[in-house]
């Protein structure tokens, strides 16, 4: 085998993994069946909106797994992830937007609405292209891949780390937030891109494409954990360890680790595009609301809850604050700041390992030797 | 008496319902020959007018003569009302400023049984009066009872010139500053001559240089060269339009002195536009001193993120509404005691985060930032709940509002002022504290080296509650000051988390110049961007350039040295 | 050359103490040579005219009292603090003060820190394996495999540092003295030219103490090392050359009789405890 390719296989070798895709699988296997088998009206049949919010879920847990993988494993705590999540979902959305072709309201053949209603007479350059899928989706990994290649470059390169970083991060994704809300950036401004028919051909409002893209999310999440995992059982993996926990060590003992945290971050920036290119289609819309400095701070909560450095955790933490958030903004919206207030405290003053932290600990006796990341806490 | 033949009230009326702001800019000459009138019949008086007692002898005029001008007034036709209010400026009756004020303010009406009256007050059902003749109090009348004389804007313009003509001779020198100011380019030939003496008489410095310049502007209309020189200098928009027509006049010489003054104004203009500038910038970034001071104790010298620094901003603004509310018709002194209340109200709340999360969180600083951001929401969404989701609308106290005009071109907001102010007392006690008193002395040992001022006796947890007690309370006042400024909601405090966070770490964390400095110029750099980039690109490139600013000097502009920086 | 031939003639014995090729010119004098070297915070001079010079295969031990500068003078050896002025150059071709901590250590020089620092989070394996001198790009970094060569080096030096039951145990959970000498363990997986060991035997008992100093001096000769120490027994039980630092420069040079001899040395250091010692 070639050695190269190995790292990548490496976690289908531990049971942690295969567990977490099995449970992965069946699940996305019972939604299927629920949703296609059962007859409506049944009380086990699943409805193409609760398909549709499970796919959502499993984009947030994409995205909490990218994050994950550099504040658990590399110890940045990014304040900033959401403004990749948003550019790529703006990438997809740019895409979807160029498929309505000449059925928007105003029937342009080629100007999206919100174009023709600002009085534009051309697309702007960087709309070029988007009418392609596959540039589009190219775009979904390489934007944020770009903006976090610049950004990390600026950051690591000049050792801005621990809270500092925490704060540009929530700096650049504000700007970018601000940004987007003009409408002279060509990106539907305040209403954002919204209104889109069909994707690759399938039309976005029937229940086998949410099906579809259902699957698709639960596919790229399979992926992307089994990439993370890789990632972080290599010895480049280790070095992130390490970083994270005396970074001048690392440097002494020969590792440029400003590339490491360049290399891990950007990764992680792509992830969070492509989380958000799953999301965008399936709630239909994406404005600049989620750049804002709340919605960033939210998913560094769904990691703190699930359990930072497991991978697996942020996933559960995704899927639970995200539930309870659906569940608790139908019932009392009132109530869901004061519950999303009270779990950041709640979590990092009493649980810090969060829920994979209890699971963990139940299983101590029965696994040994994987302790390799529940030593120290990972605090700057 | 002459009545210039084109502009006579007859064209004044015909010109009834067009715009007024219009008509201002076309009606000099008009304006003009009003002062003529009034000049010559308050010259011809002599000064009988201007003392109260001399207007009691005019007193005892005739009353019928009285009635019959004001019964003019009563017509239907506009152009008849004008010339009656002529009439009524020629008849040297005393008390005819009264009545073409009254006119002016709507106020002056017909009672049912045909008497003249003064309304006093029209809010209401009843309004009270009084004889317009005789200046008796006629107590309270319906409103049906009254028949209002009607004006339309040519008549409000004309009137305005005749009362400003009348003030000049007035007493009071506020009164005939606002009427010098109104004869800027409204002055004629037939004003010329007597305007010349009005000057030469007026003791009042400014109300002279004004009347200079509206002579001057109708001697520069006549071709006069050195007119030109008592404009120079002036930035009042009036002496410009004369300067520009000037500029493009027939006569080569006049024209190329005019655009000599005119560039020779332009340059103070800009000077003027920087300062307004740079006033502004100090005012912002005074603004973000206050706000990211607090911060730089607990952040800074502690060492502890607190996200919920901006609420804690919110809590005193919020305070400062309460006490307006607990005060009623006292928002000067609510505002006063806002002060030490704000002051408190945020330094209790911050021993309470202090005591009830930050504490368990020592040395987990990322912890600390999201468990503070957590608090943040939850006092947010308290106020939602527990107030109004709306914004609370806190008064400015009189002595705190309106503007100083430094001159024609440049007025600075009085609130501002005050902020700016306050925002440097409390940075100086806070210096204060922090170099001279002994809290300070623990708190830099405490910093330092915990467990080394532990052991010399500093109790090193009283001195964790008390910085950061002033820390937050700062942020209190930081509030009281912003209530001032912006809208009192809830987001108010998470408009300035961010920027607060950038001034400390601009500044250099640790150092309380360097959030001085960093704060004031921050707020300049982001007033000199605004006029070419808009607010929101402006508020984006000083974002990027902190970004950039921290990839140069990760330490701040004034960065710790040393060992103790390395940890 | 003799060096050379004396290291091939042991490097079966220690396989552990070949050193790495390295680009290190030491045919023209010392392995390592610091002139007139001036750094200071805030107005205060930590190194002040430092002038120091360190011959290939030499082992020095600095001393000298709280605040003259010793862990300053290894912070700018190894990159991590930027003097002033003056020179820093590593055998006859390296500028260190053009290079960053990574480049200075892949050059061969490894740090041992005055506070032990080793990865908690990892295993004392992990430890090792990632001390080891190896291809340390990201790429190479991601595809390394742990191969029975290296698992053999990893053991040999768990062996030599008594920490092989100990292995696969997280590092945090280590007593300081173990601390120590997994961190001096991953200072020879590095395989450096010059070792620089901040106080190695601050915590250590009696025993460990005489290990490790067995262990120093045998490293010397084929590789040089600089030990800053506090503890003078240790220190005469090693020295060959000691120099004494105070206030940022050098005070005194030569053998530890010399130095303990020389009345400046007792006046601003050795003074106050030769009182309760007697050297």
């Amino acid at each position: 085998m070639d050695s190269s390719r190995l790292w990548l296989l490496r976690p289908f070798g531990e049971r942690s993994t295969l567990i977490f895709l099995g449970v992965l699988l069946a699940a996305m296997t019972l939604v299927t069946l629920l949703h296609v088998a059962v007859p409506p009206g049944h009380p086990l049949y699943v409805s193409a909106y609760t398909v549709n919010l499970s796919g959502k879920y499993l984009s947030y847990a994409l995205l909490a797994v990218a994050v994950d993988l550099v504040w658990g494993y590399l110890g940045i705590l990014s304040l900033g992830h959401g403004a990749f999540f948003a550019l790529g979902g703006y990438a997809m959305g740019m895409y979807l937007m160029r498929q309505i072709g000449d059925r928007g309201v105003y029937g342009h053949p080629e100007l999206p609405d919100f174009m023709v209603f600002l009085n534009w007479d051309s697309l702007p350059w960087y709309w070029y292209g988007f009418d392609m899928a596959w540039f589009a989706f190219l775009m979904v990994l390489l934007v944020p891949g770009a903006l976090a290649l610049v950004f990390g470059f600026l950051a690591f390169r000049s050792r801005v780390t621990g809270v500092y970083l925490s704060i540009i991060t929530q700096a650049l994704t504000f700007a970018l937030m601000l940004a987007f809300f003009r409408n002279e950036m060509g990106f539907g401004g305040n209403n954002g891109l919204t209104d889109f028919r069909e994707i690759l051909g399938f039309n976005l409002r029937s229940s086998e494409t949410r099906l579809g893209l259902f699957l698709a999310t639960g596919v790229a999440l399979a992926l992307g954990y089994v990439l993370c995992r890789a990632i972080v059982t290599s010895k480049l993996g280790r070095v992130c360890v390490a970083t994270r926990d005396a970074e001048a060590r690392t440097r002494f003992l020969g590792y440029r680790v400003e590339r490491f945290q360049l290399f891990v971050f950007t990764v992680s920036a792509m992830l969070a595009g492509l989380a958000g290119a799953l999301y965008v289609p399936q709630v239909g819309i994406i404005n600049p609301s989620e750049f804002s400095p709340l919605f960033s701070i939210e998913i560094v909560l769904w990691v703190a809850l699930g359990g930072r450095a497991t991978l697996y955790g942020a996933v559960i933490g995704a899927i639970l604050v995200n539930y309870a958030k659906t569940v608790f903004t139908g019932a009392m919206p009132d109530a869901w700041l004061f519950a999303l207030g009270g779990l950041f405290v709640l979590v990092t003053v009493f649980l810090p390992k969060g829920v994979a932290g209890l699971l963990a600990l139940r299983l101590r006796r029965r696994r040994d030797g994987d302790g390799s990341f529940s030593g120290k806490e990972a605090s700057a | 008496m002459r009545y210039p033949p084109m502009l006579g009230p007859a064209t004044a009326g015909a010109r009834a319902g067009t715009d007024a702001a219009e008509d201002e800019r076309t009606s000099q000459s008009r304006g003009s020959w009003l002062l003529v009138l009034a000049l010559s019949l308050l010259l011809m008086l002599g000064l009988s007018m201007t003392t109260p007692a001399a207007a009691q002898d005019a007193a005892p005029a005739d009353d019928v003569a009285a009635m019959t001008l004001l019964e003019a007034l009563d017509v239907d036709s506009f152009p008849a009302k004008g010339r009656a209010i002529e009439a009524i400026v020629h008849s040297d009756d005393p008390r005819a400023r009264d009545w073409l004020q009254a006119l002016l303010d709507g106020r002056l009406q017909r009672a049912g049984d045909g008497r003249f009256v003064v309304v006093l007050d029209n809010t209401g059902r009843d309004w009270p009066v009084q004889d317009a003749l005789s200046g008796e109090p006629l107590g309270q009348m319906s409103r049906r009872e009254l028949d209002r004389i009607g004006i339309n804007n040519a008549l409000r313009n004309q009137l305005r010139s005749a009362i400003a003509v009348v003030d000049l001779y007035a007493a009071d020198v506020g009164l005939r500053r606002a009427s010098a100011e109104r004869l800027l380019g409204e002055v004629d030939g037939d004003l010329a001559g007597p305007l010349v003496e009005v000057i030469e008489e007026e003791p009042d410095a400014r109300v002279r240089e004004r009347l200079v310049q509206a002579l001057a502007i109708y001697r520069l209309e006549q071709g006069e060269l050195e007119a030109i020189d008592d404009l120079q200098g002036s930035l009042h928009p009036r002496v410009r339009v004369a300067l520009n027509r000037a500029a493009n006049g027939d006569d080569p010489i006049v024209a190329d002195a005019a655009r000599e003054a005119l560039n020779g104004i332009e340059q103070m203009l800009k000077l003027n536009r920087a300062a307004e500038t740079l006033y502004f910038g100090l005012s912002l970034g005074s603004v973000l001193v206050l706000a990211a001071i607090g911060l730089a104790i607990t952040f800074g010298v502690m060492g502890v993120i607190n996200m919920a620094h901006g609420e804690l901003i919110m809590l005193g603004a919020y305070t400062t509404w309460a006490m307006q509310q607990l005060l009623p018709g006292q928002p000067g002194v609510a505002l006063i005691l806002a002060i030490p209340a704000g002051f408190l109200v945020a330094a209790l709340a911050g021993i309470a985060i202090e005591r009830g999360v930050i504490q368990f969180l020592k040395g987990r600083p990322l912890e600390t930032l999201l468990a503070t951001f957590g608090i943040s929401l939850i006092l947010q969404q308290l106020v939602r709940t527990g107030i109004s989701p709306l914004n609370r609308t806190v008064i400015t106290p009189e002595w705190m509002s309106g503007s100083i005009a430094v001159n024609d071109a440049l007025s600075l907001t009085l609130n501002r002022m005050y902020v700016l102010g306050f925002a440097l007392v409390v940075f100086a006690v806070l210096m204060l504290i922090m170099r001279r008193t002994r809290l300070g002395l623990e708190v830099r040992a405490v910093t330092q080296n915990r467990a080394m001022a532990r052991s010399m006796g500093i109790r090193a947890t009283r001195v964790d509650i008390m910085t950061f007690a002033l820390g937050s309370g700062v942020a209190g006042l930081a509030g009281v000051a912003l209530s001032q400024l912006t809208n009192v909601g809830p987001n108010l405090g998470q408009n300035y988390i961010i920027d607060s966070f950038m001034v400390v770490v601009f500044g250099g964390v640790g150092n309380l110049w360097g959030t001085l400095v960093a704060g004031l110029s921050l707020g300049v750099i982001n007033q000199v961007l605004e006029p070419w980039a808009g607010a929101v690109m402006a508020k984006i490139i000083v974002l990027v350039f902190i970004i950039l600013f921290i990839q140069k000097r990760p330490r701040g502009l004034f960065p710790q040295k040393g060992r103790a920086a390395e940890g | 050359m003799s060096i050379l031939r004396s290291l091939a003639s042991r490097d079966r014995v220690f396989d552990f103490l070949v050193p790495v090729e390295s680009p290190v010119d030491v045919r023209h004098g010392p392995i390592l040579y610091l002139e007139d070297v001036t750094v200071s915070f805030d107005g205060f001079k930590a190194i002040n005219d430092l002038n120091l010079t360190i011959d290939d295969g030499e082992l020095r031990c600095i001393i000298g009292p709280n605040g003259a500068g010793k862990t300053t003078m290894m912070d700018i050896i190894t990159g991590k603090t930027r003097p002033d002025s003056g020179q820093v150059w590593f055998g006859s071709r390296h500028d260190l003060l053009t290079m960053n901590e990574p480049e200075i250590a892949s050059l061969g020089i490894g740090r041992k820190f005055q506070k032990p620092t080793v990865f908690e989070a990892l295993t004392v394996f992990e430890n090792l394996e990632l001390a080891m001198a190896a291809d340390k790009r990201i790429l190479p970094t991601l595809t390394a495999r742990i191969n029975g060569e290296i698992r053999d080096r990893i053991d040999e030096i768990l062996e030599i540092i008594g920490l092989k039951p100990l292995h696969a145990r997280p590092a945090g959970i280590l007593s300081h003295g173990q601390k120590q000498w997994l961190e001096i363990g991953m200072l020879l997986m590095q395989r450096p030219r010059l070792l620089l060991v901040d106080e190695p035997v601050a915590g250590m008992t009696e025993q460990e103490m005489e290990r490790t100093a067995e262990l120093l001096t045998g490293l010397a000769g084929k590789q040089s090392v600089v030990v800053v120490e506090h503890d003078m027994g240790f220190v005469r039980s090693i020295a060959r050359k000691v120099t004494v630092l105070h206030q940022g420069s050098v005070l005194a040079e030569g053998s530890m009789d010399q130095v303990s001899s020389d009345p400046r040395v007792i006046e601003v250091y050795l003074g106050a405890e030769a009182e309760e010692e007697t050297l």
